[in-house]
């Protein structure tokens, strides 16, 4: 018995959790118990199995004691293990968020009383699709992940929402379609649907066979992944999701994509056949994602395309997929996880405050709230690569691996890359300048509650409590929080990762740099599930 | 591996008929699309699975290449029950549309509409830096305070007016959009 084995509880435990979740339907304050207890749970055997995981190496899972290719397995390694705990550790910071904000509102019975069970299935999905070592396997994590993203997308059922979710679920199910047509396709060629099998078996294939199966999973992929130029739907469909819900969705839900097109491109199609195409795609997403932000004044809407484009940095170190390029990319998924997620967070925290999140109808937030105004502006500033935050020290690896291999796509890769983080820091400064440092006179068209000073002339502060007559938004409701603990806890907490992962940049460099390497040499994933000697 | 044909030629007029449904911009064809493409992608995992053959039940002596392949039936299962559930759902938020708008259509976002309809002229980023005086008011009296505020205010309308009858038109544009 050793830690890795405890990997299929990282996906029963959710699930468990959600139907019980979903038995306590009409007691919101029990349901808030059990699912932040199993997540909380399911993250520290996570943490168990990270911490184990560089001494057992690969370790491979069979189910039901099937025996591989025949039967599935969840495989552990350092890439998934480290996945695993901060997809985790978010959804916890973000379950915690969201019953916050529940609890503030006090709205105990609406129709949100889903959200608890539909959140578990898509922390069980995610878990799922990071330790999957089948392919078709992969394909229902993936299903599960979405089906329960559907329901979350359309929560409440509001106008937006419905438009917004009808652009989301079509785009999804036909990339799930493609994948599903590039399985079938696969197995045909192979006879296999197991990772590790396929690893060996695909070589053997015709290279123009190859080719086409390569492209079809990198599309469906790169779909889900938002990856130019398929990546028109995301801004498009996740700024109208309740906050919570937008945070955990572009944090993680893109992820996955990469997830998998990292194990296609070093597991299963190994090789720089396609590596220049990558690179122009990584300079595109880059590129073009960040002017798109720079048109936005939402501010939901802007880090959606702030999303996009750095998306286009993960793609960068896995198109130079040399032992530094991967491994950079690996610990900026970690790091982009973090922080883009924080923001999102913090933009929900916004919109409470000041009643929108377009910054054309902000100002001054940084003097009613300075709270809120260091939690934006550190992770905005990890998210630009300012020195010495984590979005820095990802950047630096991903340039040095464009230097060192030294071709004139990578260099023009690597300028793009910086003119990218370049202007991540003008939009971030234009988010600052309106929304935080100007006076909130300056803003058109207000929130009330903005604007709103007590009888002495002071401003409303961070967390008072503001009555009906002060708002229309809380109108008709007992006095609310603006700002509640339980809201800027998790928050506080999650840009206290991102600044953790500076901290820890000299360990965590370490595994990912060793989790690329192991990637890279493929046969010690094909040894763990296929036995001693299969990957030779 | 044998290839059935008359199966090609049924998912190829599947999936021909499913994108052609899932260009159009009505959500009930958009949902017929995706349902015959979900059945085409099963039917090309029933062609790929090789020959007909035994069901998968052991009988003594009879040689391995006599079964049909389970697999992918296994595999086709599943993927049915993910597309039932799908379907199940678009329905519910097609329905959900049009209670909402009278709408089968496919949206526009307001939003992209709104930013691409923008000035390119921004008055804040692009409009000549004003001498700022209201920073010298005494902040820590209260009615002082309150003045400011409104000198602060009448400061920026007088900005706001001074920047040329384009700007001003298309301010109050944005005005008009943000109602």
């Amino acid at each position: 018995m050793i830690a890795a084995d405890l990997a299929p509880l990282a996906i029963v435990l959710p699930f468990l959790g959600a139907a019980v979740t979903f038995l306590l339907i009409r007691h919101s304050r029990a349901q808030r118990a059990v699912s932040i207890s199993t997540l909380s749970v399911t993250l520290i055997i996570e943490v168990v199995m990270l911490l184990a995981a560089p001494s057992t190496g690969t370790h491979a899972v069979r189910l039901g004691g099937w025996e591989p290719p025949f039967g599935i397995v969840l495989v552990v390694d350092q890439f998934s293990a480290l996945m695993l705990v901060v997809s985790s550790a978010i959804s916890l910071a973000v379950l915690i968020y969201a019953a916050g904000q529940g609890m503030a509102d006090g709205d105990e019975d609406g129709p949100v009383s889903i959200f608890h069970p539909t959140y578990l299935i898509l922390v069980a999905g995610v878990s799922n699709a990071f330790l999957t070592g089948d392919l078709f396997n992969l394909y229902v994590g993936f299903e599960i992940l979405l089906t329960a993203s559907y329901v979350l997308m359309t929560l409440g059922g509001t106008a937006p929402r419905i438009r917004a979710g009808v652009t989301y679920v079509v785009v999804s199910v036909v990339s799930s379609m493609l994948f599903l047509i590039s399985i079938a396709m696969i197995y045909g060629a192979t006879g296999t649907v197991n990772m590790a099998d396929l690893a060996v078996k695909l070589e053997t294939l015709d290279p123009a066979t190859q080719l086409v199966l390569h492209l079809m999973l990198l599309v469906a992929f790169g779909i889900k992944a938002a990856v130019f130029p398929l990546s028109f739907w995301l801004p498009d469909s996740y700024p109208t999701a309740p906050a919570p819900v937008t945070a955990v969705f572009a944090g993680l839900l893109t992820k996955v994509g990469v997830y998998a097109m990292v194990r296609v491109e070093t597991l299963l199609f190994p090789g720089d056949r396609i590596n220049s195409l990558l690179m122009v795609v990584a300079l595109l997403t880059m590129v073009v994602g960040i002017l798109g932000a720079l048109a936005q004044s939402d501010i939901k809407r802007l880090l959606s395309f702030t999303l996009v484009s750095h998306i286009g940095y993960m793609v960068f170190g896995l198109a130079i997929s040399s032992r530094i390029g991967l491994g950079a990319a690996v610990y900026y998924v970690a790091h982009h996880i973090t922080v883009q997620t924080s923001l999102f967070l913090v933009t929900g925290l916004i919109e409470r405050r000041g009643g929108t999140a377009n910054v054309d109808r902000l100002g001054g937030l940084a003097k009613l709230s300075p709270l809120l105004g260091v939690l934006f502006f550190v992770p905005a500033m990890n998210l630009a690569g300012i020195p010495p935050f984590s979005g820095f020290l990802g950047k630096l690896g991903l340039i040095q691996a464009g230097v060192e291999l030294g071709t004139p796509l990578a260099f023009v890769l690597v300028a793009g890359g910086v003119l990218t983080s370049l202007l991540t820091l003008l939009v971030m400064a234009r988010v600052w300048n309106r929304a935080f440092w100007r006076s909130p006179a300056d803003a058109e068209d207000p929130d009330p509650i903005l604007l709103a000073s007590k009888a002495d002339g002071s401003s409303v502060g961070t967390s008072r409590h503001v009555t009906g007559e002060d708002s229309g938004r809380f109108a008709g409701k007992d006095p609310v929080t603006l700002l509640p603990r339980t809201m800027t806890g998790p928050t506080i907490g999650l840009v206290g990762l991102g600044l953790a992962l500076t901290l820890l940049a000299g360990p965590l460099f370490a595994l990912s740099d060793d989790a690329a390497q192991e990637m890279l040499d493929r046969t010690p994933y094909i040894e763990a599930v296929l036995g001693p000697g299969a990957g030779a | 591996m044998t290839v059935n044909l008359t199966l090609i030629v049924l998912l190829a007029a599947f999936f021909a008929a499913g994108i052609y449904l899932l260009l159009e911009r009505s959500l009930t064809r958009v949902l017929l699309g995706l349902i015959l493409l979900g059945n085409g992608a099963n039917i090309l995992m029933l062609a790929m699975s090789g020959g007909s053959g035994r069901s998968p039940l052991y009988i003594p002596g009879t040689p391995a290449e006599d079964y049909a392949d389970s697999l992918p039936q296994a595999l086709i299962l599943t993927a049915i029950v993910i597309t039932f559930a799908v379907t199940a759902f678009m329905l519910g938020i097609i329905y959900r549309s049009w209670v909402l708008g009278r709408e089968d259509d496919v949206q526009d976002d307001p939003e992209d509409r709104r930013v691409a309809d923008q000035d390119s002229y921004d008055w804040e980023d692009d409009a000549d830096v004003v001498a700022e005086t209201s920073e010298f008011f005494d902040e820590d009296a209260p009615a002082e305070r309150t003045g400011a505020t409104a000198y602060d205010g009448a400061a920026t309308r007088e900005v706001r007016t001074a920047r040329g009858d384009d700007d001003a038109a298309a301010g109050s544009r944005r005005q008009g959009d943000a109602l």
